[in-house]
């Protein structure tokens, strides 16, 4: 089971809320200080692409975010439950609305992944039935892979 | 915290100061201010991002949008940015050679007139 468990309804605004509760768990999980940021960053590109995704097919699903402490890891896990093939391009999605709409425009499809992906140490995306899993996680403190 | 703008000329240069989180929910409004600046034909425009406190890749659209538009003009969008977090997404996706990235408003200011 979770740590903390947060459903959101799949808007912008609340992206916020989940990277601030995301940094919060794992600060008190023991992620050590000078990885907080990274945590928080990815976290909201991985809920940003959740968002995206749920507003153009599932506007009425809730987003998942659980985050949990494990024995030396602080494990973070984004489910949407979109198409696998609405969101196998993401970013890209979002840019449909041409360079006006997309906040994201000009920039190459699945910057966001590619940003999360260099952000923590262990990154895993996978597709279920129902959507994408997006699994990150980060040492915690007393454990040997601390950096 | 919300998205704060604010902008005003200084030495011929559209100087936009920006304060808080700069993510998919508050991002359109910075784009907003971007195209407004351009439509009134504001192209060398710096970004005082001192104050910002977070910036996702939705951000990085945004600057990248507002940096074609006035480099389609001949306009410039430069940067001051200290922070180390905040530098960090620049350089993780290359951006750092895309912009001109610089210590303080006056630095940014010079380099610009450097160029002319």
């Amino acid at each position: 089971m979770a740590t903390v468990e947060l459903s959101f309804t799949a808007l912008p605004a609340h992206i916020r809320t989940a990277r601030l509760v995301a940094t919060a768990v794992a600060r008190r999980s023991g992620v050590d200080e000078s990885l907080l940021d990274e945590v928080r960053l990815a976290v909201g590109e991985a809920c940003s692409r959740a968002v995206e995704g749920h507003q153009l097919y599932c506007p009425a699903e809730p987003v998942r975010l659980a985050l949990t402490d494990m024995a030396g890891r602080f494990e973070v896990e984004v489910t949407d439950t979109c198409t696998p093939d609405g969101l196998a391009s993401g970013v890209a999605a979002a840019d449909e609305g041409g360079p006006e709409e997309s906040g994201r425009a000009g920039l190459p499809a699945g910057l966001g992944i590619a940003v999360l992906t260099s952000l923590a140490d262990d990154v895993q995306i996978s597709t279920t039935p129902a959507g994408t899993r997006i699994r990150m996680s980060w040492p915690t403190a007393g454990s040997s892979l601390v950096r | 915290m919300d998205l704060k703008l604010d902008h005003h000329s200084k030495d011929g240069i559209e100087i936009v100061d920006v304060e808080g989180e700069i993510d998919v929910y508050t991002a359109p409004r910075l784009r907003e201010l971007l195209i407004e600046l351009v439509n009134n034909r504001f192209y060398q425009l710096v970004v005082n991002m001192e104050r910002v406190e977070f910036l996702d890749s939705t951000g990085l659209g945004v600057l990248v949008g507002g940096l074609k538009r006035v480099r389609a003009h001949d306009g410039s969008l430069d940067l001051v940015c200290t922070q180390e977090r905040i530098l960090k997404i620049f350089r993780i996706t290359g951006l750092t050679k895309v912009f001109g990235i610089h210590d303080t408003v006056d630095e940014a200011i010079a380099a610009r007139r450097a160029e002319k």
